[in-house]
């Protein structure tokens, strides 16, 4: 090929780099040299081995992720390469498998939050958060976004990472202290009083509490001309109503319990969807969408990415958002998951963690661990006190078994404070082995 | 003959319609449903779901057979090449697949605590160490979840350094018009007014230009190196010392590093904040648009500004450091996306310092395809004639459309005809019907030679029988499909419930 170019060395080809700038020496990075695949899995092995969690049984740690079952299939499905190797659908005749895929995404999304569009994902739930008051933000022309303490403290730092430097001003609301829930009369005042572009609501809350006034909520917000943004896991929604069905104009969740997994975090896909009767919100909501289409002969339907006007590809500082690469196959997967389920299945699975919940609260106050908010309802996760709950945490932990996060690092008032998570996962041996070491170590 | 291509055609439902009996894909236990019934029993009525959700009931197969079925018709790396400039859609070695869906990663939460998870905090450690020493850079953040992300995070570090100085009226930032669209995008989000410079003849960012937009309101300028023409900035140090001469700083978006790597980095060119994108130039793949995986670097002052945490070794452990009070806090929720993280962190750990081969060898097969397609009737090449290519080339069929009716996104379709996913069209915007062609480092010689025979025989078809390219594509799954139609407001359909609506099937079936 050098021939063809009339060259003898690859040097010329970097000929028009500055002398100066010429890298004459070695990148020094991997591990001395070139490995062969043997080599690699075996470092790579001794590197995880330094790992040293070791699940007796299935983890009690919350915090916006819980540890639930991906089903086979969703693995080996979104193991086709023909899925996981190909890009962004530019091309959409030649991608309809993964159009129509995504398409499906944003139906049954759209289906499980009760709103009228999903887009096809955004990078998780704490950046849809952040895309979400601001598509808020450009639709009201308003400048604050009402949110209350009780949502994931991260979501949180998010929102405030990508709002306040363009002068977005987040006003917080607090907590009741029996319920956990948002304190109604609070998010009530600072709705009159700044006339919001958006109120966030997160139920269950990050303390594991169902919201019980997002209705009420809502009709504040309607009433001041305020958008209502909701943010619920949809492993919930077989089982609880559809924010968009209790008035939310905006909903964000994430699908780490719907097929991503933990992965220390990520990839998931971010959740965004909006009810949009009145057509405010479509053009200027972010991120990539499948439409249904025909073919120029108009033989036949197909789908493509539709509204690209939208996109900064096309639309660039005037586009809704910078985003790019999404979480397509994270999207695939939730698509993958909620079509084994089914209504009934996820309806069963809802059921399944919260009988759990309520047992294990149940079980644990038994033995002198209550939860800290006594009044509120809760849904897979639980905000549990004790004065002793650091010690009590690292004893489980030396038995394998792990709840947390402890909450001083988020909440200096909850120092004695951790959230203990249950899935699917757990069997009443489980919960009952929890439970019986946390008695014999506040017994002590 | 190397035209063999057919795709497979499904006509698959959308899964609303692949049952028709109600059937549970998936098995749940009932063990605790007293305990639930309780738990219920407290919630108001009206927080429970009234009515199931409208989503399909179907058995394993099926399921099964539908995803199947749409993979079918799906196209990536592992099929044929997928030339899309900018896009860097290199092969996906297998062994990273395989080992970075390790159960130690895959079941790893993210509150564990430290001492529980230092084998995959070496893993990122080591990575921010050796995506800085790539860029040459002093300190990397993986917690951008893409690219982009890595961009909203530079522009704001960019955006809190002058404000932390008082510099309160820097609020321009210069984008050249040759820069991909995420560029403006992000500097907008970040709260600035974008100003564009033009590309001169030879394809370089135009000096002169950004010279007479320099000023005490400059903040910075977002540039990629080599450029989306594929041509690396000449006079990048004369730009580096015009914008921090009067106060500015550099972002380099890094989507195209792949043709550099190992020859050239940018924090010796004068940048101080980069992003790279782990998806594209370290081979994780792209799924079918993401997830990716990004990384923010600085250097100097403005490392103090990156997003926490960072993972930090102190010679016995790894731990997270939260205590950068200038950072501009967290651009995304814990700590990035790790699986395609690892997936980086294994392919420089097999290539080491012989990565550089990555730049040789895909920027041998840019300047061989685009000697080969340059001179074809109807071709044109805007900028810098005779100037060596790096990650990928830009050619115009401006002439072409000129001559004989088809542009540009005519040969892409007859490509896909061919077997071929499409370059990049359309862009960069100042090339008239562009082709954008990337094709890393993983393509061969008889592909490129496959590849330039297609074009060779798009091109002469053009002007000999110029219908059949405008009726292509015809071997992919669909036919072409109308962008107008799907965007016309009375036919925007998102969901399958807006279909079911909207009976497209009925208006398509009379058409």
């Amino acid at each position: 090929m050098l021939k063809e170019l009339g060259i003898s060395s690859v040097l010329e080809l970097f000929s028009d780099i500055p002398q100066e700038l010429l890298l004459r020496r070695e990148l020094s990075v991997g591990y001395g040299g070139p490995l062969p695949e043997y080599r690699l899995r075996r470092l790579f092995n001794d590197i995880l081995g330094k790992n040293r969690f070791r699940y007796t049984v299935p983890p009690f740690l919350g915090g916006g992720m819980c540890l639930h079952y991906v089903p086979a299939v969703v693995k080996q499905l979104v193991s086709r390469s023909e899925f996981y190797t190909s890009y962004t659908p530019y091309q959409p005749e030649i991608a309809q498998g993964l159009t129509q895929a995504l398409f499906e995404y944003q139906s049954l999304m759209a289906e499980l939050y009760g709103v009228d569009v999903v887009n096809a994902s955004m990078y998780n739930g704490s950046t849809a958060t952040a895309e979400a008051v601001r598509l808020a933000v450009r639709v009201t022309g308003r400048r604050a976004v009402v949110l209350p303490r009780n949502i994931h403290p991260e979501i949180l730092e998010v929102v405030r990472t990508w709002s306040e430097p363009v002068g977005i001003s987040l006003v917080k609301v607090g907590y009741d202290r029996e319920s956990g829930g948002v304190d109604l009369a609070e998010v009530e005042k600072a709705i009159r009083e700044w006339k919001p572009a958006a109120v966030v609501i997160q139920t269950p809350n990050f303390f594991g509490v169902i919201e019980e006034g997002v209705g009420e909520v809502a009709n504040l917000a309607k009433e001041h001309g305020s958008l209502m943004i909701v943010y619920e896991d949809p492993i919930f929604l077989g089982l609880l109503e559809a924010p968009g069905n209790l008035g939310a104009d905006i909903v964000i969740g994430d699908t780490s319990s719907v097929g991503s997994g933990l992965n220390f975090g990520g990839p998931t896909a971010g959740i965004l969807g909006i009810k949009d009767p009145e057509g405010r919100l479509l053009r200027q909501l972010p991120g990539r969408l499948i439409g249904y289409t025909r073919t120029v002969d108009g033989y036949e339907g197909g789908y493509m990415m539709v509204l690209q006007t939208r996109e900064q590809h096309i639309r660039r500082e005037r586009a809704t958002s910078n985003i790019t690469t999404n979480s397509a196959l994270e999207a695939v997967k939730a698509a993958i998951h909620i079509s084994l389920l089914g209504p009934q299945g996820l309806r069963k699975l809802g059921e399944a963690i919260a009988g759990r919940t309520e047992y294990l609260v149940r079980a644990l106050s038994r033995v002198g661990l209550n939860p800290a908010f006594e009044r509120g309802v809760y849904l897979r996760e639980v905000t549990v006190r004790h004065t002793r709950i650091v010690e009590l945490r690292e004893y489980l932990r030396s038995r394998g078994i792990y709840i947390g996060p402890l909450l001083a690092r988020f909440f200096k008032e909850l120092g004695d404070c951790s959230l203990v998570c249950t899935t699917e996962l757990h069997t009443k041996e489980d919960i009952d082995l929890l439970v019986e070491l946390v008695g014999e170590f506040l017994k002590r | 003959m190397y035209v063999n291509f057919r795709q497979a055609k499904w006509d698959e439902p959308p899964i609303f319609e692949v049952g028709t009996f109600a059937r549970e894909g998936v098995k749940v236990d009932e063990e605790f449903l007293s305990y639930t019934s309780e738990l219920l029993s407290r919630l108001p009525k009206r927080l429970l779901r009234g009515s199931p959700p409208s989503i399909p009931s179907l058995s394993e197969v099926e399921v099964v057979r539908h995803y199947t079925r749409l993979s079918q018709m799906s196209y990536g790396v592992d099929l044929g090449p997928v030339p899309l400039g900018s896009c860097t859609m290199k092969y996906n070695p297998k062994i990273c697949e395989e080992l970075a869906a390790d159960s130690r990663i895959a079941e790893a939460h993210p509150y564990l605590d430290e001492e529980d998870v230092q084998g995959i905090l070496e893993i990122i450690y080591t990575l921010q160490k050796w995506l800085a020493e790539i860029v040459g850079m002093d300190v990397c953040s993986i917690q951008t979840p893409a690219g982009a992300s890595g961009e909203l995070a530079g522009a704001l570090m960019i955006k809190k350094y002058h404000l932390d100085r008082g510099d309160v009226v820097r609020d321009e930032m210069i984008v050249p018009d040759s820069a991909h669209g995420s560029n403006p995008a992000s500097a907008a989000m970040a709260g600035f007014k974008v100003v564009r410079i033009p590309t001169d003849r030879r394809g370089n960012t135009d000096v002169e230009a950004l010279r007479a937009v320099l000023s005490s309101r400059t903040a910075g300028i977002m540039l990629t190196n080599p450029n989306t023409l594929g041509l690396f900035e000449e006079y990048i140090l004369d730009i580096a010392r015009e914008v921090h001469g009067v106060g500015g700083l550099l972002y380099y978006d890094g989507a195209n590093l792949n043709g550099i790597i190992g020859y050239a980095r940018p924090g010796d060119m004068g940048f101080d904040v980069a992003h790279l994108n782990l998806h594209k130039t370290f081979a994780a793949p792209h799924g079918g648009g993401g997830p990716g995986a990004g990384a923010v670097c600085a250097k100097g002052v403005l490392a103090e500004y990156l997003p926490v945490p960072l993972v930090d070794f102190d010679g016995r452990k790894y731990y997270f450091r939260y205590d950068l009070p200038k950072s501009i806090g967290r651009i995304s929720w814990f700590y990035g996306n790790i699986v395609p993280a690892v997936k980086a962190f294994l392919y420089i750990a097999a290539l080491g310092p012989s990565i550089k081969e990555v730049a040789e060898v895909s920027t041998i097969n840019t300047n061989y395809m685009l000697k080969k397609l340059a001179s074809l009737p109807g071709v044109d090449l805007v900028y810098g004639h005779s100037r060596w290519r790096k990650h990928e080339f830009v050619i115009s069929f401006e002439k072409l459309r000129k001559e004989t009716g088809i542009g540009a996104e005519d040969v892409a379709k007859a490509l896909l005809d061919r077997g071929f996913h499409a370059p990049t069209i359309l862009f960069p915007l100042i090339v008239p019907e562009a082709h954008m062609i990337e094709l890393t480092e993983s393509e061969t010689k008889e592909n490129i030679d496959h590849m330039v025979k297609a074009y060779e025989e798009i091109v002469r078809e053009a002007y000999s029988n110029a219908d059949k390219i405008r009726s292509s594509p015809v071997n992919t799954s669909v036919k072409r499909l109308d962008a107008v139609y799907g965007n016309l407001p009375k036919n925007i359909t998102l969901t399958y419930k807006q279909f079911k609506l909207r009976e497209v099937l009925k208006g398509v079936g009379s058409s």
